[in-house]
């Protein structure tokens, strides 16, 4: 099918509107953008409410909503448990234990708590590994924005790449961290709103939740699956080959449940970033809870679409389909956009499509604020301003250093997606291993924040020895059907695993053990250098316990973290 | 920092669910436009829920602001 759309000048006006918007609150926040705590750390004065939607909202970027809903039309209700218990659990645990650390140590970004807790080097690894890997996603998402904006609205490939740049350079440069902090706001409300009219209409024609539990039996059954597997999340997952996504519950619980969620929520700098943003410990502390009570209901919104498109496909007179790729096989990533173009009317058409380009946007715009803080305080600051000489700290110096990092980022970021439209592969390959760095990650903070007696040398050697082992799986292992290295295998064959998605569990739980192992072995044969002293307010035995909270008892993090866990529950229990 | 963000939210959100709404109602007689939407006026609708969410963010905002200026 056709994906390309006519807009109208309604649509347009919605665009136009909604980035005078964008970039006016830049500009206003152009005048508080006084020194480079300001600019990089927003002042840390952000209320939980904003930096608690900032904090889902930097994680659900278009290529996320548009594959969360590619992957409902693939594997139906099992895509959940990206949300329930691939990131609940993580966000609360992020909150309760982790925060009060983060935020207290004072640490203005997580490689800078790395080197308050362990030491130099440790945090000269992570620092450029996060630089370099954020550089590369925003990129990506360029690259993808561009693409999207040429074949849905035929609108120029160069001209798009460099307009979308030149907004978000606009208001990041501005405004700093604040700026893209309320634009994240902004953009989760747009993304709902602008999203619910598919929700509603996809819903519409298939008659509801239990409309579509009748469509999906025959097909299920057709594929040798149970009739209920499409709208069930746990039910079918003794096996791998009851379901449609092809994992047991083993490999739910441990890879996606543990090392991935755990790995991405509690270590990533772009998330924590938001959180650090609070005005306060307990606003801290809530910030992720906050985000997570919203985040439990994406799936109805991005996931839900995405099911009732399969169901769609499947309906003879549906009048819906999704594009082809060469081998025939329907292109999945499309299903957004295909729901927008089949339902949508001019006018909410313009409000659907400005939702996806909002968050293509503040993706990019969330990675470059995220980059220039690494590079402003963990790389400048540390390894270069010294050379120079000029030990001073001159808070002004580092707010230019900052401003011109957010320019550079945006260049760089330019040229990963030209990069990433020549070799699109080498870019997917790279993001894969990325995406390693974080399960190593999150067993070195996390011993380091839970025992005192890991020391520097090991955790440099755990993180080095975690993304070593996850390269050599990852070379070792490739899914079935793969024909290409950048799915793995690039070593030798030695197993196949019957999705990608089992591949890359084993990956982390592969890379996060051994770093664990390492660093424990490491630490009990290492001096520990640093004494108790320096390491209170930075690992949990060694700091004294908080008081009560003083807010009200429904504003405290233990009761918000409370009624988090038990909606995600009863949402479990219901789509059992 | 400085701006309180409940203000632009509510202005832009009651600026489209103007808009919306009204477009909605000039192209209520457009039936072929509606095919796609099973007759529904989706526009209308959609406006509403703008409208009264950035009619709250305002007041919200407007609340806020009051208190403030108390202190």
């Amino acid at each position: 099918m056709d994906t390309s759309f006519t807009l109208s000048w309604i649509d347009y006006a919605i665009m136009i509107i909604y980035f005078v918007f964008v970039l006016g609150i830049g500009w206003a926040l152009k005048r508080y953008m006084k020194d480079a705590s300001a600019f990089l750390e927003a002042g840390r004065s952000m209320p939980a409410w904003v930096a608690g939607l900032a904090f889902i909202s930097t994680n659900l970027g278009a290529l996320e909503v548009m594959g969360m809903a590619g992957s409902g039309a693939k594997y139906g209700m099992l895509t959940t448990h990206f949300y329930w218990i691939g990131a609940i659990p993580a966000m609360v645990f992020l909150a309760l234990f982790m925060m009060p650390f983060y935020y207290g140590s004072k640490a203005r970004s997580v490689p800078e708590y790395l080197k308050l807790r362990f030491d130099e080097k440790t945090r000269g690894l992570n620092a450029i590994l996060f630089g370099v890997m954020t550089i590369l996603a925003s990129g990506i998402s360029m690259y993808a924005l561009a693409i999207l904006m040429e074949r849905v609205l035929g609108w120029n490939f160069h001209v798009s790449l460099i307009l979308s740049a030149a907004i978000v350079l606009g208001y990041t440069y501005l405004g700093g961290l604040s700026s893209a902090i309320y634009n994240e706001v902004l953009q989760f409300f747009i993304i709902v709103i602008g999203l619910l009219p598919i929700v509603f209409l996809s819903l519409h024609q298939v008659g509801g939740w239990t409309g579509l539990q009748h469509t999906l039996a025959p097909i299920a059954t057709g594929q040798g699956f149970a009739a209920d597997s499409y709208t069930t999340m746990w039910r079918h997952t003794g096996s791998a080959l009851s379901n449609p996504m092809g994992v047991e519950w083993y490999g739910i619980f441990a890879g996606l449940g543990f090392v991935l969620s755990f790995g991405y929520w509690c270590t990533n700098f772009l998330i924590v970033q938001r959180a650090m943003s609070a005005h306060s410990p307990t606003a801290a502390r809530n910030t992720p809870l906050i985000g997570a009570l919203p985040k439990m209901f994406i799936p109805f919104l991005i996931i839900v679409p995405g099911i009732a498109a399969l169901a769609l496909m499947k309906t003879p007179g549906s009048g819906f389909s999704l594009p082809l790729n060469s081998a025939g096989q329907p292109i999945y990533d499309y299903t957004i956009i295909a729901l927008l173009k089949q339902y949508l009317p001019a006018g909410v058409l313009g409000l659907g499509i400005t939702a996806l380009l909002a968050s293509f946007m503040s993706g990019m715009a969330g990675n470059v604020s995220a980059f220039n803080t690494v590079w402003t305080y963990d790389i400048y600051q540390s390894y270069i301003r010294p050379i120079t000489g000029n030990k001073a700290s001159d808070d002004k110096h580092y707010l230019k250093v900052g401003r011109l990092a957010t320019i550079f980022g945006v260049i760089v970021s330019i040229g990963a997606a030209y990069i990433a439209s020549k070799f699109g592969n080498i870019m997917d390959f790279l993001q894969t291993i990325f995406s390693m760095i974080n399960a190593p990650l999150f067993a070195v903070i996390f011993l380091g924040m839970f025992w005192k007696r890991s020391t520097g040398h090991a955790a440099f050697a755990g993180l080095l020895a975690g993304l070593i082992i996850a390269l050599i799986h990852h070379g070792l292992t490739y899914p079935e059907g793969a024909n290409t290295i950048v799915k793995g295998g690039w070593i030798y064959h030695l197993h196949s695993y019957r999705v990608e998605m089992a591949q890359n569990f084993w990956t982390a739980i592969y890379a996060c053990s051994t770093s664990a192992f390492v660093t424990v072995t490491l630490s009990l044969l290492t001096k520990q250098k640093k004494s108790d002293a320096d390491l209170s307010g930075l690992v949990y035995s060694l700091t004294p316990k908080l008081g009560k909270e003083d807010v009200a008892w429904y504003r405290r993090s233990t009761t918000l973290a409370i009624l988090v866990l038990a909606i995600a529950a009863i949402l479990t229990i219901l789509f059992w | 920092m400085g701006i309180d963000i409940k203000l632009p939210i509510g202005i832009m959100f009651s600026i489209f669910g103007i808009l919306l709404t009204f477009y909605g109602l000039f192209t209520n007689s457009n039936v072929l436009m509606y095919q796609k939407s099973f007759g529904i006026n989706i526009n209308v609708y959609s406006g509403l829920v703008m409208l009264v969410f950035g009619l709250a963010m305002l007041l919200a905002s407007w609340k806020t602001n009051k208190s403030a200026s108390k202190k």
